[in-house]
């Protein structure tokens, strides 16, 4: 492992690759990103952002590479960084039959979360879903369910988050939501790892860009780096290879 | 105490969701009832007959139903989006395993539960404790298994073909040594005879267990 890394990277990606058969999806992936930090992956179809957020989201095996989350193996300490992370993506993984209530008691109960009354309050509070715990998730909006799954992954308080297009599916009204619950994590709070479409809300909500094309990162930038019209530029000219 | 404590969860989890839907138990339980039915209408004669072809027919109609009960365990995790959501929880795969055992298992019984008294009744037969035993360790056998290859079958693409495809051949011992001890305990035998059966049956449920404990991190992960 590099020594210049320091040991309190919330995570560390090491020459990271991924094949499927003879499909190259991952082809070497480095990445370094702190504590507090709002990372967002940017990149087309097809670029291995899902990829590599589900082998961090420890979803999927990676072929090849080192992996560290909060200084923890992926290989070796699995189970201990599942209760680190939470995942958000374009699944909800919340029970349409089961009210939202009974789903994030029954993740609470799986994640060991203490007092998980008075923590599903302010889970949903946070999301600003309280008025609809006793729903069934059924009968919610894509974007209410959206934003019952955000208060899902942050119920074990997670250090680190993981969203893949978590704007998938929402329309113009559940959209400002979601970015606003975003927003209100990210500051600092916790690690955020984010893969999304949205040139724009990515660089307002992130500290950090990477575009990913063709399973590599092609760019990287702080937030503050560009406007939009440059990193539209910057996008536009680093994923037509 | 934690470890159950989450196998119990996810065995609620699943009770709860098909309580409201009462997809499985609902679709289930209308094939047994039409299978028993039809079979008490091909074999309607004398009571020889039917003292001869019951254990097949009993066990046929339990195979089949259980096939249909197994498939949808993982399945409808996948329906729902919820399998990567149940892999990314910082649970051990045993859990998981043992929380959907214990689902489909508490599914299997109520079916049988309803079935049994009604086949006896069609076939003017006597449901001895013996029989009782022999269904619940065969009922734990197939779930043992079918669990374990439901897991494996549902990342395929034909995956509802797949777990009868799987399933069946592993549950054949398991089934002829239910249909042989259900034929000893219809036939008012003793304990005594139907015992080497039930070790059998037994056996196959230990091991299977053991087996599947071992190998679901396997067959559910990527």
């Amino acid at each position: 492992m590099n020594e210049s890394i320091p040991l309190s990277s919330a995570l560390e990606v090491w020459e990271l690759t991924k094949t499927f058969g003879n499909n190259r999806a991952l082809r070497g992936i480095n990445l370094q990103v702190a504590y507090g930090d709002f990372l967002i992956i940017f990149g087309p179809n097809g670029a291995g952002k899902t990829t590599l957020l589900k082998i961090l989201a420890t979803i999927m095996k990676p072929s090849s590479g080192e992996v560290r989350i909060g200084g923890l193996d992926l290989k070796k300490d699995t189970e201990e960084i599942r209760q680190r992370i939470g995942v958000v993506s374009h699944q909800t993984f919340l029970y349409n039959n089961l009210t939202a209530r009974e789903n994030l008691e029954f993740y609470s109960r799986m994640y060991d979360v203490a007092e998980a009354g008075q923590r599903i309050h302010e889970v949903v509070n946070t999301v600003g879903m309280a008025t609809r715990l006793n729903d069934r998730v059924g009968t919610l909006s894509r974007g209410m369910q959206q934003r019952f799954s955000i208060a899902r992954a942050l119920l074990h308080n997670p250090d680190i988050m993981f969203l893949d297009e978590p704007e998938t599916g929402l329309d113009q009204e559940a959209l400002p939501m979601l970015w606003q619950s975003l927003q209100n994590e990210g500051q600092g709070k916790r690690t955020i790892v984010m893969a999304t479409h949205n040139l724009e809300r990515g660089l307002e909500l992130g500290n950090r860009l990477v575009i990913l094309s063709g399973g590599k990162i092609v760019h990287e930038q702080t937030g503050a780096d560009s406007d939009l019209s440059t990193l539209r530029k910057v996008y536009e000219e680093t994923t037509k290879q | 105490m934690r470890f159950w404590r989450k196998v119990l969860a996810i065995t609620w989890k699943d009770v709860l969701s098909e309580f409201r839907t009462r997809e499985i138990i609902f679709s289930v339980l209308v094939f047994t009832l039409l299978v028993i039915v039809i079979f008490n209408f091909a074999f309607g004669g004398g009571q020889d007959t039917i003292q001869m072809v019951a254990p097949g027919m009993l066990w046929i109609t339990f195979t089949f139903a259980g096939v249909l009960s197994l498939n949808r365990s993982f399945i409808i995790e996948k329906e729902e989006g919820c399998l990567e959501g149940l892999l990314v929880c910082p649970v051990s795969r045993e859990i998981i395993y043992l929380g959907k055992m214990l689902a489909s298992l508490l599914f299997m019984l109520s079916v049988e539960v309803v079935a049994l008294p009604i086949f006896a009744i069609l076939f003017n037969l006597d449901i001895s404790f013996q029989l009782v035993v022999i269904t619940l360790l065969t009922t734990v056998g197939f779930v043992t298994v079918g669990v374990l290859f439901s897991a494996l079958a549902v990342n395929t693409r034909a995956r509802e073909m797949v777990l009868p495809l799987l399933f069946l051949p592993i549950v054949v011992p398991l089934i002829i040594a239910a249909v042989e001890s259900s034929g000893l305990a219809l036939s008012g035998e003793s304990w005594g005879e139907i015992a080497s059966w039930l070790q059998i049956i037994g056996a196959f449920d230990v091991i299977f267990l053991v087996v599947s404990f071992w190998v679901f991190n396997y067959t559910i992960e990527e």
